[in-house]
């Protein structure tokens, strides 16, 4: 027979304000299996931990009942209370009289007295059945796959190499950079920051720790955090011709995709030689290149930059800021002044969204130092007119329209989610947001982890952001992985579905109730099985188990059916 | 239709780089004349932005900006809107714009007349000469009262005082009309 004690707090007035905690505590006293009973202050307080440890050596209890608040919030608490006064925490289980009774009985002390020692009393029913559980140990395979070799991938892969961990670099393209290998220079610091694109290049293909593939794709990935095994197919789509990789984490840092021109019809998009896209002017403006208009190779003299050229425009289908816009038009702004010092900018904006350290002074600069006219309002329309390029607009600042007769008209088209991203998430087990891009864990408290465990993002597939944020993000996903590898083995709750092989039927049933995919059948065994790292405890297998061969540890059917008794 | 090379000028003249505002608006919400204005200073500067000189030049706004310095003493980017409402004038001046508060010019070419004239203010002189001039002469009775007023407590001396410097003065106001 179990020796249970029961802790009753106070929580200050939360609960005793309601609840008759003196008389809840007398009457659980007589409980069958109930040793010993106490109420308290505050008992998640270093005092009030310390009255359970002290009841639990005194008494030599081997359940614990605190009736306080919900477990969400102090399970773990009290759990480890538990195990440092040497009890298995598994035997201790939280009664919730506050939340789920105090808080919402207010009006009614007598009967919220009640629905407490009727819940403390269920739970004594629970704890009388608990298992003594210890945590599960899973293996862990300390390699890491980083899929896309652009800025995002180059650098999570080198700082996880850095730190002694082997890494497999995976880039669908014949090289490695990616879109930044592209840009002629970036804003801020214009040659640098390429010379050390260069300079990392060379450091992963040199890098004992990396294997790059590149021209390759991942097209198939199995298992769970630790564990996963990624297919990589080179050249062909055929997945029987691929090599198999053993990983524990992969990063996804596949990068943005571009908007074609073709969808800006008004603006001449894709039929006006003379029209081009961000992309396409920065190959110009590449060293060693010549700016020059794409109809008549001359040298453009006027040069109209139309930001949100798609971003921010839900009828264009992109109904987000790409974030980067604002600030490379003002660097080309900058750079065509300087090499065409005659010529005359203009840039049609909506906002100037220029958050960042030394951002908005250097937009400033675009506008002073090299003249360029900035002119608030979007374009309206761009047609061709003999060699010019009409650009129709508004300056909303002036409430004026204006008319350009343009050489060059670059269009700041939007960072669109990357090609194939949708089938790359599908295979990863992760969600994309309706735009796309790949979706977050949480949006501000875990931005580099998505809601599958191992699986971290890097990069503009996760959403549009310029290189310092990409590094930076890129970095803290390589953080993850350290983090997760630092480990020797992982530990996992115990507390999870399992499957009592005499009652198993091999129905499949619970495969098919399992939202984690943590249910299958061995076909040999003719049993079901569950993968203790995929597995939530959620409990739909156990529901859905027609002979009650699938149970949550420490949440069986006979531990239910007690508590019910208890409860009507 | 846009022309960039007014604000070039403008910069020059009143040593200002109109580029730097962005059009929050602060100026115009605190001009004590802005009722009176077509456009308001932020407007102005814009228009001077965008090229529109007909429009800014023959605009009243630029001579009714009384050059109290309210707008570029709260202007974030400093740019003091006095001076750029200063060069304005000066080029509507220069190339014959008709101004569109006539009696503002008149004021301006009465003072300067009357410093040349004696080297120093004479503050009778020139509101004489002005209400004549303006056509508001007894328009307003009260500045009438005024006027009798400081004449009775001998604030406004009748007769002009002659300053020894007054041909360095007059000097100084030829030289500055060649500045174009």
């Amino acid at each position: 027979m179990r020796k249970v004690g029961v802790f009753i707090c106070h929580c200050g007035i939360n609960i005793a304000g309601t609840v008759d905690v003196d008389k809840v505590a007398e009457d659980i006293q007589s409980y069958p299996g109930v040793a010993f009973a106490t109420t308290y202050k505050y008992t998640c307080s270093d005092p009030g931990q310390q009255i359970i440890k002290d009841a639990i050596q005194q008494h030599g209890l081997d359940g614990v009942i605190v009736a306080a608040c919900s477990p969400a919030m102090h399970e773990t608490t009290f759990r480890r209370t538990a195990a440092a006064a040497g009890m298995n925490p598994y035997l201790l289980e939280c009664a919730n009289i506050r939340e789920q009774c105090s808080w919402v009985h207010q009006n009614d002390k007598g009967r919220a007295t009640e629905k407490a020692l009727l819940t403390i009393q269920s739970m004594v029913e629970k704890v009388k059945r608990n298992e003594a559980l210890d945590p599960l140990s899973l293996p862990l395979t300390k390699k890491a796959l980083v899929i896309g070799g652009g800025i995002a991938g180059i650098t999570a892969a080198l700082d996880i190499a850095d730190a002694g961990y082997p890494v497999i670099l995976v880039e669908k393209g014949e090289h490695l950079g990616g879109k930044m290998a592209d840009l002629s220079g970036t804003y801020l610091n214009f040659a640098a920051a390429l010379d050390l694109l260069t300079r990392r290049i060379d450091r992963v293909l040199q890098h004992p720790n990396i294997q790059v593939i590149t021209g390759a794709e991942v097209v198939q990935v199995d298992g769970y955090v630790g564990n996963f095994r990624a297919t990589v197919v080179q050249g062909t789509r055929d997945p029987g011709l691929g090599n198999t990789y053993d990983v524990g984490a992969v990063i996804a840092a596949t990068g943005y995709g571009r908007y074609p021109q073709s969808k800006l019809p008004e603006y001449g998009g894709g039929t006006i030689p003379d029209v081009i896209d961000g992309l396409t002017f920065e190959a110009m403006l590449a060293p060693g290149a010549k700016i020059q208009r794409p109809s008549d190779g001359k040298t453009p003299k006027e040069v109209v930059f139309v930001q949100c050229a798609g971003s921010r425009d839900p009828e264009h289908g992109v109904p987000y800021c790409s974030k980067v816009c604002c600030m490379y038009t003002a660097k080309q702004a900058v750079l065509f002044k300087e090499r065409v010092p005659h010529g005359q900018a203009y840039v049609f904006y909506i906002d100037i969204r220029s958050a960042g350290k030394g951002y908005d002074e250097y937009v400033q600069r675009a506008m002073t130092d090299y003249r360029a006219l900035y002119l608030r309002g979007k374009v309206s329309k761009i047609f061709q007119d003999g060699n010019k390029v009409i650009v129709w607009g508004s300056d909303t600042l002036s409430n004026r329209q204006v008319e350009i007769a343009a050489d060059l008209v670059v269009l700041a088209t939007p960072m669109a989610a990357p090609e194939g991203a949708k089938e790359l998430a599908q295979r990863l087990h992760i969600s994309t947001n309706a735009d796309g891009f790949y979706n977050e864990a949480h949006p501000k408290l875990r931005p580099v982890e998505s809601l599958t465990a191992g699986i971290f993002l890097a990069g503009t597939g996760q959403g549009p952001k310029d290189i310092p944020e990409t590094v930076a993000q890129a970095s803290a996903a390589a953080a993850k992985v350290m983090q997760l590898f630092s480990r020797d083995e992982m530990k996992a709750e115990p507390t999870i579905a399992q499957v009592i092989p005499e009652l198993c039927a091999a129905c499949g049933l619970c495969v098919k109730a399992c939202p984690y995919g943590a249910r299958q059948v061995d076909e040999i065994l003719q049993v079901a099985t569950v993968n203790p790292a995929l597995c939530q405890a959620c409990g739909a297998c156990a529901a859905a188990c027609p002979n009650k061969a699938s149970v949550v540890r420490n949440w069986t059917p006979t531990q239910i059916l007690f508590m019910a008794d208890v409860l009507v | 239709m846009l022309d960039v090379t007014l604000q070039g000028r403008v910069n020059e003249l009143a040593h200002e780089t109109i580029q730097l505002c962005y059009h929050c608006h602060k100026c115009t919400a605190g001009c004590p004349v802005e009722n009176e204005m077509t456009f308001g200073p932020d407007i102005i500067l814009r228009m001077v932005q965008l090229g529109q000189k007909q429009e800014t030049l023959s605009s009243p706004d630029i001579w009714l900006c009384a050059g109290c310095e309210t707008c570029g003493t709260r202007c974030p980017n400093d740019i003091d809107i006095a001076h750029v409402m200063d060069a304005l004038r000066q080029i509507a001046v220069a190339e014959g714009v008709k101004p569109a508060v006539p009696n503002v010019k008149r004021f301006h070419d009465i003072f300067l007349y009357v410093v040349g004239l004696t080297g120093e203010m004479h503050e009778a002189g020139l509101m004489g000469a002005y209400e004549l001039l303006s056509g508001d002469l007894f328009k307003d009775p009260s500045i009438m009262a005024l006027a009798a007023n400081l004449f009775i407590k001998g604030k406004v001396p009748v007769l002009p005082q002659l300053s020894k410097n007054r041909s360095r003065v007059q000097r100084v106001i030829e030289q500055s009309r060649q500045v174009k």
